[in-house]
């Protein structure tokens, strides 16, 4: 059984119990344990089921390479899945549960598929889901679901918060082990800004397990000196619970920082995401060892070398108390003398390897006591949810078994394969090392940044360098080169020297032993998490799946949460076996950030609730709100569609206000359309350009509407233009238009036409706009009293600067209703006020604030088109009876050239008409008119659509606008709509100006 | 006119790492032209006794000042109550010469983040190097903030003046409020 | 994410403050050209590996345009000039030129 130690544990404080728990049962561990460490002391090795054959599952690393232990973290607004213990620092009171049993994890009834595993090999899935094709809505896709996904979804909203932190520094050092603190001392000491990340809670890495002497002072000691000393430095930021998550173009990081994981009492955001631009990148990230592949593997109990180590020295806890070692490399023997000397046993080692002459590691073993088999390694593993013992057999033979030797633990050991990750992220390649059996970061081939050289340094054991003496000094160089790189003078300290310790060659093995039969191989596993077995890997080879990427989405080898951080390099080594090419053919699969999943709320940082995203308003905002608008957003603006009043609903509200307005007087916050100022000499010039009529001819107090068309032909945009006086002109734009017109404007002014005398300055938000509507207009504004507004003085399509109750004032007499129409710009500072005294004065002419939802049927009543409705990118002018608004007389403006292209001018393009029901119901919006016969798809063919339909209160009667072939020429046809509803709605052609077609009512 | 109100009225808050408020109003007028033409450099500084500022820069003191905008844009900062004065005086002094100058008061907000962490709050939100080397009073940035076109300048340490756009500004507020949540000192500055 | 330096402002900013706008020097055609010259302004782009040319205004600062020469493979950028010309400048070429011999666009090489 795995139990704490007596004593021991550098990371943990005896003296400060804390309580957690796990599957409701109340546990104990101490101040500085992480989740994994605290069950394996209560002796609950086994914590989850893997995915697919829901095979019993027990922690098997100490890091972020952790596949098995995910838990279910938390509860209610707080509740995360798919956690990994061993990453997961205890808290008094964390709650957690295992996922992916039912009913229990100790008895799942899931665990059949275990049974089932020869019938659901790799690709099972694709093979069985795929016959007959009538199943897969119905009967396939519910079971996939519901097997699908690791963990559950949480049910409550988040309850934390999150942030993103921009941060520049000349050099990034990502991993606060001694090679990583070692190139941010070396960097430092030049004078480079430095920021160094550390994924743990604890500087070192893993140097202070493995032990070693420095400059003559032990290790562990000459991390705590590097740590304060850079501490010290002002030049140097540190940061624990900090991972460097990916790294991007041009020297761009993320950083994820845990900041209240390991205290959920704190105050302050959850996560923080830093978003860095480094100078230069070093990545100090380390090594992780690599399972061995043999039967039974995956045997709660059988753990990686190192994780033993570590939970023996780092947590005093003691997974087992026989534990066999396996290995075909010198460090695991640090394990068993670890162990040793923690006071347990260990009955054998089995080293697969048949080295000459003793390495000082072996002697040691052998000193110490410890049996040690070289040549030798595990034909299986026995046990169910916990290893009883292993079966011995000859690495080189097939397996048959030589001796059964019992034990509890099983510390495995394939090898070192560096965390090239980050390296790789953004385009740096690898190089294969055959001594060392592991792909490592090819130096001469690093990430390029903006001015194309290299700004990734890999240091240390990411750099496939392992006795610390090699680690010290490549870091110590690469921290000079990235000092360098980012402009600073190499610091001329020498790199500190370590002792360095022999060790005897590793030898490569991929499958234990060699010549694993069938059977044996069936229970080796290499994805824990996924269940890809190395039978699975070869069955994959054999169908055909020779590319490595085919081949890793077959069987789904590396795909889960941990991204084959134990698998990938076995899979890969079976795989060429199989294709009987060496690795490097092969190849890797790629590496994408993040390098450990990251939590969705840091990727949104602020952008939550209130700040999700931005929401424009105008200077009525809160008025509108107060007086029961539904909202309608346009753009990021948010525009009242309607006033509900109480007692009625959304078309109530929108009937009575479109009736008031022609009956009465109506109020529109028209604030959110653009007004662009364009002055100069040229502006008329230029206004010629962009708009497709006249605007050089516009007299000074005048308006006059414009359509604008890119150079493609197709409308983009349209409004009102009022000439302000000889060099001045301000354009009205649509709500969405303002930014996005006034950008067009500086384009063509910037980048074509950049001698002409013109500026262009967006006013929008200087102003409050208020459309005052409706026959009973003039006598409201009279009443509020101020400057002449009779048609005399303020004719149709005029403006006028002068003064109304007392506010500075602009009027527009434009109309998009039809109505008696002025359209009133005040200072938005004074736009709620001026509302409040036009509704004040209103209310003895039936004022109402009306919507765009009435904007719109008004305006469709008249036949008015508008950008967005009738025009959807594919839209020209001719398309919609506006000829007349195309310039004859000018030479050239922006679209007239596209205009000319024959299939825009093609006679059976689509025209605007009006519709109008048979029976006086409401179109379908979008539908489309049906002709005759079916087109190549089998599809009924089409003659024309729907692009605007309303209720007419005024009319009482549906009434729409569509574009239809031929249209124009077709007055009295009727056509047929198909509706979603099943049924067909039929409408005649007509023209589209229903109501007051001599214009007389907005000229008065 | 007494009934003219900022976007949000003055609103402020504290209990955060730093101090969010909207400024009271203030006077802003757009300015484009030759920035090296005569008429444009005694437009600018005629009404604010301020220097013209280099590229990059805000010449400011108390309500007054020119910030650099564009190769062919200043901004104009003057007391409110004194915009349509000033914006008289800049279109006299402006005369003939080709150019462009408009009240843009009322189309913006202008918030203070104060405080010893108020860098540390518009690093979150901005992709600028607010380093105290790097950033400092008497710069003007225009740039992004979260999801919305900001400029900011400080005209003294630990005080950063932010305007945005008159439409934002209540989720420029919201933003500020959000970055400068207790509890969320990053601790990236202070160590220089 | 790219940087990008705004050669009208000066300020270096990350690819979020700027907007692409597209290739570089094209040559307007309008009325009265033939159908091929617009649909090549029109519809015709390069689509290089390598050195391209591009427009990019800096829309959350000042609010130009200006031209880049970038790399497509590796994401290099050789130089960013203003947008008021019909080609670019000598210098840039010539730096082009050494990183990349032989390298050619559209019609400048």
């Amino acid at each position: 059984m795995s139990t704490r130690l007596a004593s021991g544990g550098r990371l943990v404080d005896q003296g400060q119990p804390i309580n957690f728990s796990f599957n409701g049962n109340t546990l104990k561990g101490y101040a500085g344990d992480t989740l994994a460490s605290a069950l394996l002391a209560n002796d609950q090795m086994l914590v989850g089921r893997s995915f697919k054959y829901h095979r019993p599952r027990g922690i098997v690393a100490s890091g972020v390479e952790e596949p098995n232990a995910l838990v279910n973290l938390g509860s209610g607004g707080t509740f995360e899945p798919n956690q990994r213990a061993t990453t997961t620092e205890l808290f008094d009171g964390l709650q957690a549960t295992s996922q992916n049993h039912w009913p229990s994890l100790e008895f799942d009834v899931g665990a059949i598929n275990a049974k089932l595993a020869r019938f659901m090999p790799a690709g099972f899935y694709y093979k069985m889901f795929i016959h007959p094709r009538p199943l897969w809505k119905h009967v396939y896709e519910p079971f996939i679901r519901q097997a699908a996904g690791l963990g559950k979804a949480p049910k409550v909203r988040d309850e934390d918060t999150y942030e993103h932190f921009y941060a520049f520094c000349d050099v990034l050092v990502v991993g606060g082990g001694m090679a990583g603190l070692t190139a941010a001392k070396s960097a430092a000491a030049s004078g480079a800004q430095v920021l160094v990340f550390e994924q743990t809670a604890h500087w070192g890495g893993r140097a202070p397990v493995d032990g070693g002497i420095v400059d003559g002072t032990p290790v562990d000691k000459v991390v705590d000196k590097l740590v304060s000393e850079l501490s010290d430095m002002p030049n140097v930021t540190m940061r624990l619970r900090t991972m460097g998550a990916g790294v991007y173009d041009h020297g761009y990081v993320l950083g994820y920082e845990q900041l209240r994981d390991h205290a959920p009492k704190a105050q302050g955001p959850r996560h923080r995401l830093w978003r860095i631009r480094a100078g230069h990148v070093i990545t100090a990230t380390g090594a992780l060892e690599r399972p061995l592949s043999f039967a039974g593997n995956d045997i709660p109990g059988v753990m990686l070398a190192s994780a033993v180590r570590d939970y023996v020295v780092n947590y005093g806890v003691s997974p087992g108390d026989r534990t066999v070692v396996v290995t075909n490399n010198d460090d695991a023997y640090r394990t068993a003398l670890a162990i040793k000397h923690a006071g347990l046993s260990v009955p054998v080692i089995l080293d697969a390897r048949v080295p000459e002459t003793d390495s000082p590691l072996m002697t040691a073993a052998k000193d110490a006591g410890i049996r040690v088999l070289m040549g030798h390694g595990v034909a299986k593993v026995l046990g169910g949810k916990r290893v009883t013992g292993v079966a011995v057999c000859a690495q080189a033979g097939e397996g048959a078994i030589l001796e059964e030797i019992e034990c509890d633990t099983v510390a495995m050991s394939g090898g070192w394969s560096p965390v090239v990750h980050l390296w790789s992220h953004c385009g740096g390649k690898l190089s294969w090392d055959n001594d060392f059996a592991m792909f490592r970061p090819d130096v001469d081939k690093a990430p390029t940044g903006q001015d194309g050289s290299g700004f990734v340094s890999a240091a240390g054991a990411a750099n496939g360098h392992f006795g610390l003496s090699e680690v010290l000094s490549d870091a110590h160089a690469s921290g000079g080169t990235a000092a360098k790189a980012t402009g600073h003078a190499k610091s001329r300290r020498k790199a500190p020297k370590a002792e360095s310790v022999d060790e005897a060659p590793m030898a490569p093995v991929w499958l234990m032993p060699q010549g694993a039969g069938v059977t044996l191989r069936g229970k080796a596993w290499l994805d824990y998490q996924n269940d890809v077995k190395v039978s699975d890997v070869q069955l994959a080879a054999q169908e055909g799946f020779e590319s490595v990427e085919h081949a890793k989405r077959y069987t789904t080898l590396g795909m889960a949460t941990d991204q084959g951080k134990l698998s990938n390099i076995n899979g890969l080594a079976i795989l060429s076996d199989a294709l009987d090419q060496p690795i490097p053919q092969t190849g890797t699969t790629t590496f994408r950030p993040p390098y450990t999943p990251i939590s969705m709320g840091a990727i949104g940082g602020e952008a939550r609730g209130e700040v999700f995203q931005p929401v424009r308003r105008t200077a009525m905002y809160d008025w509108h709100e107060a007086n029961g608008a539904d909202w309608e957003p346009v753009g990021q603006w948010r525009r009242p569609l309607a006033y509900v009043q109480p007692g009625e609903n959304l078309h109530d509200a929108v009937m009575r206000e479109t009736k008031n307005v022609r009956e009465n007087l109506g109020l529109l916050d028209a604030s959110t359309l653009g007004k662009i100022i364009v002055k100069g000499p040229d502006a008329g010039r230029f206004l010629d350009m962009l708009y497709t009529n006249m605007m050089s001819t516009l007299k000074p107090g005048k308006c006059r509407y414009g359509l604008m068309c890119g150079e493609n032909g197709f409308l983009i945009d349209d409004g009102v233009v009022a000439r302000i006086d000889e060099d001045t002109f301000l354009c009205h734009t649509t709500t969405g238009g303002a930014e996005h017109i006034h950008g067009h404007m500086e384009e063509w002014l910037q980048t074509e036409w950049w001698d002409w005398k013109v500026y262009v300055a967006n006013v929008t938000e200087q102003y409050a706009q208020i459309a005052v509507v409706g026959p009973k207009a003039r006598a409201a504004l009279e009443a509020l009293g101020g400057m002449d507004v009779s048609q005399e003085e303020l004719g149709f399509m005029e403006w006028a600067d002068g003064s109304i109750g007392g506010f500075d004032v602009r009027v527009y007499r434009i109309s998009f209703s039809g109505e008696l129409s002025y359209e009133i710009a005040v200072k938005a500072s004074e736009g709620q006020a001026f509302w409040d005294a036009l509704m004040a004065v209103g209310a003895a002419h039936d004022v109402m604030p009306y919507g765009t939802e009435a904007l719109h049927i008004l305006r469709a009543e008249k036949g008015f088109i508008m950008i967005g409705d009738e025009t959807d990118g594919t839209v020209i002018p001719q398309d919609l009876g506006l000829h007349w608004a195309l310039s004859k007389k000018k030479e050239d403006y922006l679209g007239k050239r596209a205009h000319l292209r024959t299939h825009m001018a093609d006679p059976t393009r689509w025209k605007l008409v009006g519709l109008e029901t048979t029976d006086g119901s409401v179109l379908p919006d979008g539908a489309y008119a049906v002709a005759e016969g079916t087109n190549d798809n089998g599809q009924r063919n089409v003659q024309g659509r729907v692009t605007s339909t309303y209720h007419s209160p005024n009319l009482d009667k549906g009434i729409a606008m569509g574009l239809i072939l031929n249209g124009p020429d077709r007055m009295g046809e009727v056509l047929e709509f198909p509706g979603t509803d099943g049924k067909t709605h039929s409408a005649r052609i007509v023209s589209p100006v229903f109501y007051d077609p001599e214009g007389e009512k907005q000229n008065v | 006119m007494s009934k003219t109100v900022t976007a949000l009225n003055g609103a402020s808050w504290e209990g955060g790492i730093a101090h969010i408020s909207e400024a009271p109003q203030q006077g802003m007028i757009t300015l484009l032209g030759d920035l090296t033409a005569a008429a444009v450099i005694k437009a600018a500084t005629g009404a604010t006794g301020q220097e013209m500022p280099a590229q990059g820069k805000a010449q400011c003191a108390g309500e007054k000042g020119v910030c650099w905008m564009s190769p062919d844009e200043v901004l104009v900062l003057c007391p409110y109550a004194e915009i349509d004065k000033t914006l008289a005086k800049i279109k006299a002094d402006l005369g003939d010469t080709h150019s462009l100058a408009v009240d843009v008061s009322d189309a913006r907000a202008l918030f203070v983040v104060q405080g010893p962490n108020a860098r540390e709050v518009m690093a979150k939100l901005a992709p600028v190097d607010l380093h105290p080397a790097t950033f400092t009073p008497g710069m003007f940035r225009r740039t992004r903030m979260a999801q919305v076109p900001a400029a900011f300048w400080m005209q003294e340490e630990d005080a950063f003046n932010v305007i945005c756009f008159r439409s934002n500004a209540q989720y420029m507020f919201d933003l500020l409020k959000t970055a400068a949540q207790p509890g969320s000192e990053v601790g990236y500055f202070a160590a220089s | 994410m790219l940087i990008l330096t705004c050669p009208c402002c000066g300020q270096t900013g990350e690819e979020s403050e700027f907007h692409g706008g597209g290739e570089a020097h094209l040559k307007r055609f309008g009325p009265g050209s033939s159908d091929a010259d617009f649909e090549g302004y029109m519809f015709m782009r390069e689509n290089p590996k390598g050195v391209h040319f591009e427009r990019w205004r800096h829309a959350y600062g000042c609010g130009k345009w200006f031209h880049a020469a970038r790399c497509t493979m590796t994401l290099e950028v050789f130089g960013t000039y203003p947008a008021q010309t019909t080609e670019p400048p000598k210098e840039l070429r010539d730096k082009i030129s050494k990183k990349r011999p032989g390298w050619s666009w559209g019609a400048f090489s």
